[in-house]
């Protein structure tokens, strides 16, 4: 059994029209015991970049404060704050810097970004657990569940969803999508990221 | 003991004199106001650096001298002082601005860049073993945040933000005549020419497309921008600070 998969958990990101968001199961589990089903498994970097770990509990974590740390360092440098594709440099080269012993994380990147001439631009990617950036421009899956993710992402997204159209859009494929995944579920958040405010939504899921 | 200057207290670079000076970098700041003079000057649209190469012989092929560098396609830097320190500095430039697009996949904003040369130069008055750099620096950059900006960086390690200044021999009557020329809405065409002006002031000999090298910092526009985030054909950024060539160092001069 593979260690991608010994605590379960999934996590999808999507492109609306000028909003994105991501969603996260909440289970964490002990191979197919259930441990707790209120496992976060996304966090804010800044404002307007969420971060989304899936894989192995306990680097889920470690990531996390490193990240922290990471991004608390740049903004004090650099006296600003990180933007989405930077922040997204900064994973993958966080990742590749342990190459051949790798974090068991494949993380998803959702935010806004701001352009030239002061407006937001979507932006979401992910990577594999050596960071390798994978930029979409529909939506991103990653976790156990990522496969039935992508089939129901593929069935159900579609281009400029405004930001309540884009929730129920994701809550749908997240929620069944995990429904067919026996280490994902046990509940979800969903977060929508707007130019100025930010919707986050706790669902109840199926709990067996 | 020898009681040259300082006295005691100008050989251990890390010892403070009884004043409170540290002699070697008072010594270092000496160095540099030898050096040939340089000069910088913020414009609205844009950044001019300057400077005055001077060959000690006409047997020297002063076409592979180059005292204004590119450091990154953002940021160029101009020296006063001793070459071969610069030339160090330069290297070690370099290095850190590609170690952080190894992080962020972009380069470094001027201020981060300028903080770590003083950094750099900062190590080379505290560490054993080591004398402190014999260069002041005019660090010439744009980035998204900033837009254009211009540094200053002494062999002490510290730095400050410029409109206009002046390094090097006749620092004191350029900045004086900087100070006189000086507006906040100059163009970058009217600080080239500000740029050659002052340095005439103090030139000896003459002033020729050999003798002189300038590089410019060119802010993009919004437009420019939109584009060059996606990086275009190659996927490098495109450059926004440049030297400019002989041909075009002649034509200012001509005018």
């Amino acid at each position: 059994m593979s260690i991608m998969e010994y605590n379960g958990g999934s996590v999808i990101a999507m492109v609306g029209k000028e909003c994105v968001a991501i969603a996260s199961d909440l289970r964490l589990g002990n191979q197919a015991l259930g441990i707790s089903s209120n496992f976060q498994k996304i966090f804010p970097v800044t404002d307007r970049i969420y971060l989304g770990l899936p894989g192995l509990a306990t680097d889920v974590t470690t990531l996390q404060e490193l990240f922290r740390f990471r991004v608390n360092m740049y903004t004090i440098k650099e006296e600003r704050e990180i933007q989405p594709e930077t922040f997204a440099h900064l994973v993958s080269s966080t990742l590749y810097e342990r190459r051949f012993g790798p974090y068991f994380i494949e993380p998803v990147i959702a935010g806004l970004s701001q352009t030239p001439s002061g407006g937001f631009k979507p932006f979401i990617a992910a990577t594999d657990l050596i960071g390798c950036l994978n930029f979409a421009k529909d939506f991103v899956v990653a976790g156990t569940a990522s496969s039935k993710l992508f089939g129901v992402a593929e069935g159900l997204w579609e281009p400029d969803l405004e930001p309540e159209d884009l929730f129920e859009t994701i809550s749908q494929t997240l929620m069944n999508a995990v429904d067919r995944d026996a280490y994902s579920g046990w509940g979800c958040v969903v977060h929508v990221i707007t130019k100025d405010k930010i919707i986050t939504r706790t669902l109840k899921g199926r709990m067996d | 003991m020898a009681n040259a200057g300082g006295g005691a207290y100008s050989f251990s670079l890390t010892t403070f004199s009884p004043s409170g000076k540290l002699v070697q970098i008072e010594h270092a700041l000496a160095a540099v106001s030898q050096g040939t003079t340089s000069l910088g000057i913020k414009a609205s649209n844009g950044i001019v650096i300057a400077t005055e190469k001077k060959s000690s012989s006409i047997l020297i092929d002063d076409s592979m001298v180059d005292k204004v560098a590119v450091v990154c396609p953002n940021i160029g830097i101009v020296y006063s002082g001793m070459g071969p320190d610069f030339r160090v500095l330069i290297a070690r430039a370099r290095k850190s601005a590609q170690a952080y697009w190894k992080i962020y996949g972009e380069y470094p904003p001027t201020r981060v860049l300028t903080q770590e040369l003083a950094t750099i130069m900062q190590k080379a008055t505290q560490s054993g073993g080591v004398r402190p750099y014999g260069v002041s620096l005019l660090v010439a950059g744009w980035d998204i945040t900033r837009g254009p900006s211009l540094y200053q960086v002494d062999p002490s390690g510290s730095f400050w933000a410029w409109k206009a200044s002046a390094i090097g021999k006749n620092m004191v009557n350029a900045k004086t005549f900087l100070e006189k020329r000086y507006n906040d809405d100059i163009s970058l065409e009217d600080a080239i020419h500000t740029a050659l002006l002052t340095l005439k002031e103090g030139f000896e000999g003459q002033m020729t497309e050999k003798t002189i090298e300038i590089g410019v910092v060119t802010v993009p526009t919004i437009e420019e921008l939109e584009q060059g985030k996606i990086g275009g054909e190659t996927g490098r950024p495109t450059p926004t600070f440049r030297k400019l060539t002989e041909e075009e160092v002649r034509d200012y001069l001509a005018l």
